[in-house]
């Protein structure tokens, strides 16, 4: 099988536990105002076969060590879920960690069924959960977020281990009682590991220009260390 | 035991009769430390004291243009000097280059047009009387270098398809073993070298005579070094009693070695293992403590920190600045399996705490996947917070080059006094790769009478025609000019070696050599990645060729995709892998002065930049004048798939056909490393 992949990293070190092998696939169905990633949106990438990404992967089983692998992040790889899945079932077969990196928007709970074999070859999820608040979610992504929450709750039941992400932006995300409500949500749930707080930066907005694309945040400023420090006290303490 | 001095050391074959045999002697000696760095002390008051009049000193020669002070009298030899001080109540560690601090000292036996220049340079007059000596009296290494060049040569030099040559300045890069002169003293070392020489017999050929000659020279140099000492009060003739007299010791040897010799890199060694043996004693001893022992060592680092040489400016900006490659190896695994790592290796990487951080000494830390974890969290630290340390592999050097080995200048390896080096620059595989496609008529130089682009290379077949370059035919014209290049670069390399041995002879660290030494001829490689992608367009891409109103291709035009080296694809990096293998065996298939060992190194660290000038278009669309890569790096921003990749492709250099070293730089921020929580 063949999937549309943007590109790769070799030295992934911020997309899961140590060093991993990151593959970027192309599209996705948001339209996050802060994604800084906008050249993943649409159509384009390489086609590649699973065999030629763990070709690729595993030379570099050497630097995994104990705790890293293979993560694929995007774009939103969910929209290949079964190019993705069959990658996982041979990396697995490789005795490769894997990790998907998502929003989980394509998950209903009715096709649940489908995406239990994607569930069986991950080892760990990154689910960003870019807003607790439906309507937030809405204007900030251009989708509802009950899939995301879903999708969590799925995971949790089927005993997946994951990572909540929250990307912070002043105003637009950073409200005490959003990540309050946020923190509520993710301690109803079984599973998680931990929770990220990534604070939005003004490195994709070059990607914009190239594209020759609006800047969404124009103006928008990164988040002071005081508002990081805390979205981590009320979402990451334990 | 022979000497009281080595009272409480444990025997060996370094200490019978006639031996001189300084890694048997820390292998017997030391003791690993696989601890944290916790015990480290912080600076002394009399360090601090110190190290501020350093610091001023250095700002005023910053504020002076980069020269405090320059002697235009005094040709500097061992001991040429009076002794000269910082602030002489405050020094454990004792000697300078000339009467005072920074100031640099006059070197003409290289050649005195360079030394001269750099003096005009900065408004400094050069003595009448030392250039009258040197154009009436005495012949510079650079005027028998240009007495004895062909034709040919030159061309190959002005056009820079030869390029940075050691022929106008002291090659450099020979590690005297300094730790023989504490261990031994002086005195035993001057009767070995006697001893050797009595034994130089035979034919009486010119080699003989040289030999006998050389030695001679030696034991002279050695016999300076120790009135050198005794001008600072000091005196070492026989071995160092505490760890402070090692250090000085040690140091007195290197401080001769740079008052002797201007050599484009002058590195230290491989000291802190066996420094640990005299501290370990001394601690054990109760006679110093902690405090004390990281004082000489800070005092010790900060001499090395002021090591200056008087050079013209385009030589800084060639390198980026003010460069003396004082490089010190620390650390490493012992064959026997024990990690190398001591005490000291702490205390000489903490100066970069106590005295804050520097570019010199080069502080290079021999990795080893199994150095204790301690030693690992302490570099990793210290990197992330000085971005001042330097590594290399000693996984990949010491199955070639055994556990007590050392870098001169940034890679390049050699067992410490039985390894000596000829320093040889690099060949521009780039600009060679050009003068395939026009049949060794240079891109860039006009023939001054013609005015026809200028021929360097005999007159070969250039490519033919203005459809898309072939590959093979590409190829093969390449090899032809290689060979051509190799044969040339050999040549010059045998004359330049020939001329410095005659005429600027390092004898003091050649003295600090087993007599029977190993040598190495060492080629360099610039323009590596350039001519891989350039091949690499050309096989896989389609690359037409460019000409001006003379016929000569001086740009190309691509159409395609190729693969770049730097991508951890097999397409580009077989390239790769070939055109080292292929460099190397055209190198050493010539003769090569006085049987040295060919090598070769990728490693232009910052000279890629000045060399990417002198190198017209290239076919992988890089444009003229624009850099080369450093090293063995992919060109600029073509490695697309993040830090493994890239160095992975580095990684498939065969080292066996590169011996002399590869570099990688690589810059990462801390952040880029993963995150803290």
């Amino acid at each position: 099988m063949t999937g549309r992949v943007h590109s790769f990293e070799s030295f992934g070190t911020v997309d899961g536990p140590g060093i991993r092998f990151v593959v970027f696939l192309q599209g996705c169905p948001l339209r996050c105002l802060y994604c800084h990633n906008p050249d993943t949106w649409g159509g384009g990438g390489s086609e590649y076969s699973t065999d030629e990404i763990v070709k690729r992967a595993v030379r570099y089983k050497n630097y995994f060590g104990d705790n890293g692998g293979v993560t694929v992040s995007g774009g939103e790889p969910l929209l290949q879920r079964a190019f993705v899945c069959e990658l996982f079932e041979k990396l697995k077969a490789e005795g490769v960690h894997t990790c998907l990196d998502t929003s989980g928007c394509t998950f209903t709970p009715e096709r649940a069924e489908e995406f239990l074999p994607l569930l069986n070859a991950t080892d760990l999820f990154l689910l960003d959960i870019k807003h607790i608040d439906p309507t937030e979610h809405q204007k900030l992504t251009g989708q509802g977020n009950e899939n995301t929450l879903a999708f969590a709750r799925f995971l949790s039941e089927n005993g997946k281990k994951m990572w909540i992400r929250h990307v912070l932006v002043p105003d637009l995300t950073d409200k005490d009682e959003w990540l309050y409500a946020l923190r509520t949500f993710t301690d109803g749930l079984k599973t998680v590991e931990k929770t990220e707080v990534l604070p939005y930066h003004t490195m994709g907005e070059v990607k914009y220009q190239n594209l020759g694309l609006d800047y969404p945040l124009q103006g928008v400023p990164v988040p002071t260390k005081e508002r990081i420090e805390n979205a981590k006290r009320i979402l990451c303490r334990k | 035991m022979k000497f009281e001095a080595w009272e409480g050391f444990q025997s060996g074959k370094w200490c019978e009769e006639n031996e001189i045999d300084t890694r048997d002697f820390i292998l017997k000696n030391y003791t690993p430390y696989e601890g944290d760095a916790n015990f480290l002390a912080p600076p002394t008051d009399a360090t601090r004291k110190l190290w501020q009049e350093v610091l001023s000193l250095l700002k005023q020669e910053r504020e002076k243009g980069g020269v405090l002070d320059a002697d235009t009298e005094i040709i500097s030899q061992i001991n040429s000097h009076p002794a000269g001080y910082i602030d002489k109540e405050l020094e454990k560690i004792v000697g300078l280059q000339t009467d005072k601090p920074l100031k640099r000292a006059l070197m003409p036996f290289g050649g005195l047009r360079m030394a001269e220049q750099s003096l005009n340079m900065y408004g400094y007059e050069l003595s009448p009387k030392v250039k009258e000596i040197f154009t009436k009296y005495r012949k510079s290494h650079n005027d028998g270098v240009f007495d004895a060049y062909t034709p040919e040569i030159r061309l190959a030099r002005s056009s820079h398809i030869l390029t940075g040559l050691p022929d106008t300045y002291g090659r450099g890069r020979i590690i005297g073993d300094y730790r023989r002169i504490a261990l031994y003293g002086v005195d035993y070392l001057m009767a070995q070298k006697e001893l050797d020489k009595l034994h130089m017999n035979g034919r009486m050929d010119p080699e003989l005579v040289r030999n006998r000659e050389e030695i001679s020279e030696q034991i002279k140099a050695l016999a300076e070094l120790k009135k050198m000492a005794m001008t600072y009060g000091v005196d070492i003739s026989m071995p160092a009693k505490t760890a402070q007299e090692a250090v000085q010791f040690l140091y007195f040897g290197y401080l001769g070695a740079v008052k002797d010799q201007n050599g484009a890199a002058m590195s230290i060694g491989r000291n802190s293992t066996f420094l640990d043996i005299y501290f370990e004693r001394d601690l054990k001893r109760g006679i110093i403590t902690e405090q004390e022992a990281q004082e000489i060592i800070d005092h010790f680092v900060m001499k090395l920190r002021m090591v200056r040489f008087m050079r013209i400016k385009e030589y800084n900006d060639l390198f980026s600045g003010d460069p003396t490659w004082v490089t010190e190896s620390i650390g490493g695994m012992g064959i026997d399996g024990r990690p190398l790592i001591t005490k000291t290796a702490f205390r000489i990487l903490h100066t970069l705490d106590n005295l804050g951080p520097a570019p010199e000494p080069n502080l290079t830390v021999l990795w080893s996947k199994r150095l204790p974890i301690g030693f690992k969290r302490f570099c990793a630290d210290l990197s992330i917070r000085t971005s001042a340390l330097q590594y290399e592999s000693d996984d990949l050097m010491r199955p070639e080059m055994g556990d007590d080995y050392a870098i001169a200048c940034c890679v390049s390896c050699m067992r410490v006094g039985k390894d000596m080096q000829f320093f040889g620059a690099r060949a521009n595989l780039a600009k060679c790769l050009l003068y395939a496609i026009n049949g060794g008529k240079d891109e860039l130089m006009k023939d001054k009478k013609t005015g026809k682009p200028l021929q360097v290379s005999p007159a070969y077949e250039s490519v033919q025609g203005n459809g898309p370059l072939d590959y093979d035919d590409v190829i093969a014209k390449y090899k032809t000019m290689m060979k051509w290049l190799a044969k040339l670069y050999d040549d010059t390399l045998n004359l330049i070696h020939y001329m410095h041995d005659k005429y600027s002879y390092e004898a003091l660290e050649m003295a600090l050599h087993d007599t029977k030494v190993r040598r190495f001829f060492a080629t360099g490689i610039a323009g590596f990645s350039c001519v891989v992608d350039s091949l690499s367009a050309i096989k896989y891409a389609k690359v037409y060729p460019v000409r001006d109103e003379d016929g000569l291709v001086v740009d190309f035009k691509i159409e395609g995709d190729f693969p770049k080296y730097g991508n951890n694809d097999d397409r580009a990096d077989e390239i790769a892998v070939w055109l080292v293998k292929t460099f190397m065996r055209y190198i050493s298939s010539h003769y090569t002065y006085r049987n040295s060992i060919p090598t070769t190194s990728i490693l232009t660290i910052t000279s890629n930049v000045v060399y990417g000038k002198k190198t017209g278009n290239t076919p992988d669309g890089r444009r003229a004048g624009e850099p080369l890569a450093p090293g063995a790096n992919p060109m600029h921003g073509r490695d697309k798939n993040g830090a493994l990749a890239s160095l992975e492709s580095v990684a498939k250099l065969p080292y066996e056909f590169a011996k002399d070293g590869i570099s990688n730089t690589f810059s990462i921020t801390p952040e880029s490393l993963g995150k803290k929580d």
